[in-house]
């Protein structure tokens, strides 16, 4: 019911630009670039090759200045099935299930039109996991605003959550999971970073892979307008002042047709009809018919005129760049395009033939009665520009004295003398006061109440922390995927660490994955990463990417925990100034048996809380330190990966022999939050002691690794075990109704410890 | 007190995904012939007499429009 | 690697075998963008043992079903207006027709809104006082317990039920009020877990804190909330059950 598509055969008065490195430049090809493409065509480029070449070589595209640097991490382990390369990675969770996932960013798109930017980001992740053949099960999302005192900020937040409900609720997906932090560096560059997780059957698995020549090419969804022409080359380009005028490039998300799209395409992989299937992303129709001509080893000619179109006198240019949403390219055994057409007629789709495979591996584009391109496949993918950028020395964060900040008590804190508090009522509490309360610590539900997280039935846990009935707290949500077995699910990355270590930060964010899907009970698989950094031509941040790229390497490998697929996103950069490097890690994991599954949740008054891997001593790059002191300093804790392993496997082990009936990682905020985390959830107080020989303030507020709190009615076996298995643990007291109180004075309530922990997002939302 | 009627509509080119369905469910009733449906929205504000058409649209370039994506008209009723 | 004693804590009970073997037939509808039709189909197959009938909306035969459920989503992507256009296919003059001659018709969220768009329930859906969509957990009062739906329940008992919608703002003017009130006709208010009614246990700003309405012979439902997640044992909550147990020992 839209415009009718151009069917002129006479061609239309289209006038190409001409050609220069200058306008070349402008597509953000170096004069390098420029010349080699000269000597691949032995000619000068047309400008609809130009654009295609322009896209191609794209830092989106072709990862080039970081796939070097990508293939250091561990990709492999007996259950994967499909590793980094294709639209998502695969692994084996038994009995013939596949978990097929994947995150994406869609940071700039979402800072220029923020409801659109992440809607469309939600969709084309979940376009990603559906083409491969999976059901999308479950959505997370892992989001980075500016500070909340940026004008922009709360326009920001307002618009992406609404965004990213727009789209997963409509598409009937749950959003499970994700997180929420702001800092200043995200002031001109917010992070909207979308997982979707799928569920297929091992044998019937889709890829793009495996077109033969002579079979036809069959474009199915949406029509192609002009939306987003040029996407995948803006968000390979550094913002500036006044960028902003970018904004004709933003994408219009249409969830109900991506939902048609999903019903169609699984209905018609349950026929033998689709030889390969790519989704049309960044760079639309152009990367994934290259896609396909490259991976299946043949050539591709398309007839652009019979692409469907939604406006008229489009140029060949246009109709390869656009990046209009909702769209397929697949590749079908002859003789059977009967099949899917009539599956897509039937869900109102739209469905052409458009063109045909060929032996010989060029892509060649005709319209109006006349070729527009004519490229070699092989050079346009292979010859791809790889950089290996300089990188430098990098300056990490000057070490603290712990000892010295542990003995300064918090009372010291500005925020104190600020409120007028008395010095002598300053204690522990205060500072838990403040950290719960803290814009990263905060209760989330204003964001996640916007989610659809219970559609399809099958949540177990989900987001939920307010103890208000809603959802259950866990440390990874928790989605069943038969009868028994379940998949858990998070997102990690503290990027105030990776700023002061990149290496150690890198580490930490792989750990702190591992701890989130052991702390309720699953054995981690696999990973996915959305690398989101600055300008990687500075040396510097190339050393921010290197090191947390070798130290998320490094937990890989120990944690045999490989990354299966993932997205780079650089230049997020304004005006010079870059986001802290953000790696983000979305774990998965696999219980056998979801309700063995443990929420952090206290659950009866004189039950033991026990701690277990050591006490805190660490207090540099420490939440306590930014948050009390104002202060983002330090190095960051290190992760000692034996213990990391060690301890997650004996957390596993506990809650499969049903020995605790709640748990709960130390992360950010150090133990004192962790315990306070579990009471709002649990509406249950409890009496607490410092480890004697402990400065109370690192024993409280570090946030040293491999850390968790467990309850349990009795504590003597796991002690006992503990020891035999030579972990740390200690029994920190015990619950109780009522308030959180410490054995060195102060107590709070838990209804207050709730308000405060509560009250943030709604009231600066208001 | 006077009035201005604010109508937005999706710009030209932007994809319309509501007008969309709505074309597609009216072929379904049998109606034929339909050509591309689009839909937007209006907006009546009641304005002190005297109230330039620059205000409005100032209100539209700020608010009631985004200008991202959609494009209004001003009607102004005394 | 870690070897461990018998466990002490129990486990969680065993999912309950399905109450009612009995034959109650029930076809749920599919629309373009329609959602909860599998949470639906699990649900009533967990308490009736019988798989119900999926039937796409093009489908003209709808089988003879004893109970006809229009299930939550988006249908048409909620475009125009929640339910508007499904209201108005083909598909929905069979439903209307069939309601008509006494087969119970269940709507919940979207089919709720259809419900209401085709006027087979009085009053309107307008969006969520928050102008936000909501999923939460919400407790309902039964306000009549003597239907079909709800003999299970009982009047003034409370379900704990979850809402997922950003339209489901229930609005009816004093008149309609008045009738569905004199005739019985709330089914489900928003309240809190003592079963008040009050302000604050209102989700949405529903007129009155209703959640679910009958038609006057009390044979349709509509409701905002998914009672058919609320069913299963890891939805660790089965507030549900009595619903479904109650149309189904009814119709079985």
């Amino acid at each position: 019911m839209t415009a009718a598509p151009a069917k002129n055969h006479e061609a239309p008065a289209i006038r190409e630009p001409d050609v220069t490195p200058e306008l070349a430049a402008e597509y953000g090809l170096s004069r390098e670039e420029y010349e080699h493409i000269v000597r691949i065509l032995s000619r000068e480029p047309s400008h609809t090759e130009l654009g295609i070449f322009s896209v191609m070589w794209s830092e989106h595209c072709s990862y080039k200045s970081s796939r070097i640097h990508l293939k250091k991490l561990p990709t492999q382990a007996p259950w994967v099935i499909q590793g980094p390369g294709e639209n998502a990675g695969v692994i084996d969770i038994g009995d013939n299930q596949a978990a097929i996932f994947k995150m994406e960013s869609h940071n700039h798109p979402s800072f220029i039109e923020p409801y659109q930017g992440a809607a469309t980001g939600v969709g084309g992740i979940m376009r990603d996991v559906f083409t491969m053949g999976a059901r999308p099960i479950a959505n997370l999302n892992a989001l980075r605003f500016g500070e909340p005192s940026h004008p922009k900020t709360r326009h920001l937040v307002s618009g992406v959550v609404a965004g990213i409900a727009g789209y997963g609720n409509c598409m009937g997906v749950p959003t499970v999971g994700g997180e929420t932090q702001f800092h200043p560096s995200y002031n001109g560059n917010i992070l909207v970073n979308a997982m979707t997780i799928g569920l297929a059957d091992q044998d019937a698995i889709y890829y793009s892979r495996g077109a033969k020549p002579d079979m036809p090419v069959v474009y199915v969804g949406s029509k192609t307008g002009r939306d987003g022409i040029h996407g995948a080359t803006m968000a390979s380009a550094e913002f500036g002042d006044g960028n902003e005028e970018n904004r004709p490039t933003v994408q219009v998300g249409d969830p109900f047709t991506e939902k048609l799209l999903l019903e169609a395409c699984l209905e018609l992989m349950e026929t033998d009809a689709i030889v390969c299937i790519q989704d049309m992303g960044a760079a639309g129709l152009t990367s994934s018919t290259v896609e396909i001509a490259d991976k299946g080893e043949i050539g591709v000619t398309l007839e652009l005129d019979k692409v469907p179109q939604r406006e008229r006198m489009m140029t060949p240019y246009e109709l390869m760049l656009s990046e209009s949403q909702e769209r397929m390219l697949m590749v079908l055994e002859p003789g059977k395009e009967h099949i899917a057409e009539a599956i897509f007629k039937k869900w109102d789709l739209d469905f052409a033939v458009i063109g045909y495979t060929t032996v010989e591996r060029r892509l060649k584009l005709t319209m109006y009665g006349k070729e527009w391109c004519d490229i070699p496949v092989p050079p346009l993918v292979n010859d791809a520009p790889v950089y290996d950028r300089p990188t430098c020395a990098y300056q990490k964060a000057e070490a603290i004295d712990d000892a010295a900040y542990a003995a300064l008590p918090p009372s010291n804190s500005p925020l104190f003398k600020e409120e007028g508090r008395k010095r002598s009522d300053a204690s522990a509490i205060d500072s838990l006061a403040v950290l719960i309360a803290c814009p990263d610590m905060a209760d989330k539900r204003w964001i996640w109440e916007q989610y659809d997280s219970l559609v399809m039935g099958e949540s177990v846990f989900t987001p939920g922390i307010t103890g208000t009935q809603n959802g259950k707290a866990a440390d990874a949500a928790l989605i069943r995927v038969s009868s028994d077995k379940a998949l858990a699910t998070a997102s990690d990355c503290n990027p105030r660490y990776c700023k002061a270590d990149p290496f150690e930060g890198g580490k930490q964010a792989v750990a702190e994955s591992y701890r989130n899907i052991s702390a309720v009970g699953a054995t981690p698989l696999a990973v996915t990463n959305n690398l989101n950094f600055g300008n990687p031509e500075k040396p510097h941040i190339m050393a921010q990417f290197v090191g947390c790229i070798e130290g998320m390497a490094a937990s890989c490998q120990a944690l045999d925990y490989p990354v299966i697929s993932g997205n780079v996103s650089l230049y997020n950069e304004t005006a010079g100034t870059a986001i802290l490097p953000t790696p983000v890690i979305g774990g998965v994991g696999l219980i056998p048996d979801w309700s063995k599954a443990m929420d952090i949740a206290f659950k009866n008054a004189d039950d033991a809380i026990l701690l277990i891997g050591g006490t805190g001593t660490h207090l540099g790059q420490s939440l306590f330190l930014k948050e009390v002191y104002g202060k983002e300093i330090g190095l960051p804790p290190r992760v000692d990966l034996d213990r990391e392993r060690k301890h997650g496997e004996f957390i596993r082990a506990l809650i499969d022999g049903m020995l605790v009936n709640a748990c709960h990682d130390i992360s950010d905020g150090g133990l004192l939050c962790t315990i306070a985390e579990m009471a709002i959830a649990g509406n249950m107080g409890a009496d607490l002691r410092v480890e004697p020989g402990n400065n109370p303030v690192a024993f409280w507020f570090g946030e040293d690794q491999a850390r968790y709190v467990v309850t349990a009615p009795m504590s003597d076996v796991i002690v006992a075990q503990a020891k035999e298995a030579n972990i740390p643990c200690t029994v920190l007291g015990h619950t109780k109704a009522g308030s959180l109180r410490l054995a060195d004075g102060g107590a709070i309530d838990i209804e207050k410890l709730r308000t405060l922990h509560t009250s943030w997002l709604p009231d600066f939302m208001r | 007190m006077m009035h201005a009627v604010v109508t937005i509509m999706l710009k030209k080119g932007v994809l319309d995904p509501q007008g969309k369905a709505i074309g597609h469910a009216l072929e379904g009733l049998g109606f034929e012939g339909v050509g591309e449906v689009r839909q937007g929205k209006v907006i009546t504000l009641e304005i002190p007499d005297g109230t330039g058409e620059s205000t409005v649209r100032d209100m539209c370039e700020k608010l009631l429009a985004n200008p991202v994506i959609e494009d209004y008209e001003i009607e102004m009723r005394t | 690697m870690f070897t461990l004693p018998e466990a002490p804590l129990k486990r969680l009970p065993c999912e309950r075998r399905s109450c009612y073997s009995k034959n109650m037939k029930a076809s749920i509808i599919v629309f373009p963008g329609t959602n909860r039709e599998k949470d639906m189909a699990m649900a009533l197959e967990r308490v009736s043992g019988r798989k119900p009938q999926l039937v796409w909306h093009k489908e003209t035969d709808l089988g003879a079903p004893d109970l006809i459920v229009l299930p939550g989503g988006f249908s048409y992507g909620d475009y125009l207006r929640c339910g508007a256009m499904a209201a108005h296919s083909p598909i929905m003059r069979e439903v209307i027709d069939r309601a008509a001659k006494g087969t119970r018709v269940l709507g919940v969220c979207n089919g709720f809104q259809m419900l209401i768009e085709t006027r087979l329930l009085p009053g309107a859906l307008l969006r969520n006082k928050t102008l936000k969509f909501i999923c939460r957990q919400t407790n309902l009062r039964c306000e009549n317990g003597e239907t079909e739906f709800t003999r299970k329940l009982g009047k003034g008992s409370v379900i704990r039920v979850p809402v997922a919608h950003g339209e489901g703002n229930y609005f009816a003017n004093g008149e309609i009020l008045r009738e569905l009130e004199s005739e019985q006709r709330i089914a489900f208010r928003y309240c809190d877990e003592r079963g008040e009614t009050g302000s604050s246990a209102n989700p949405n700003g529903s007129t009155a804190n209703i959640a679910g309405i009958f038609n006057k012979r009390k044979t349709i439902l509509g409701m905002m909330p998914h009672p058919e997640n609320a069913v299963l044992t890891h939805h660790d909550n089965d507030s549900g059950l009595k619903l479904f147990e109650g149309i189904v020992e009814a119709l079985a």
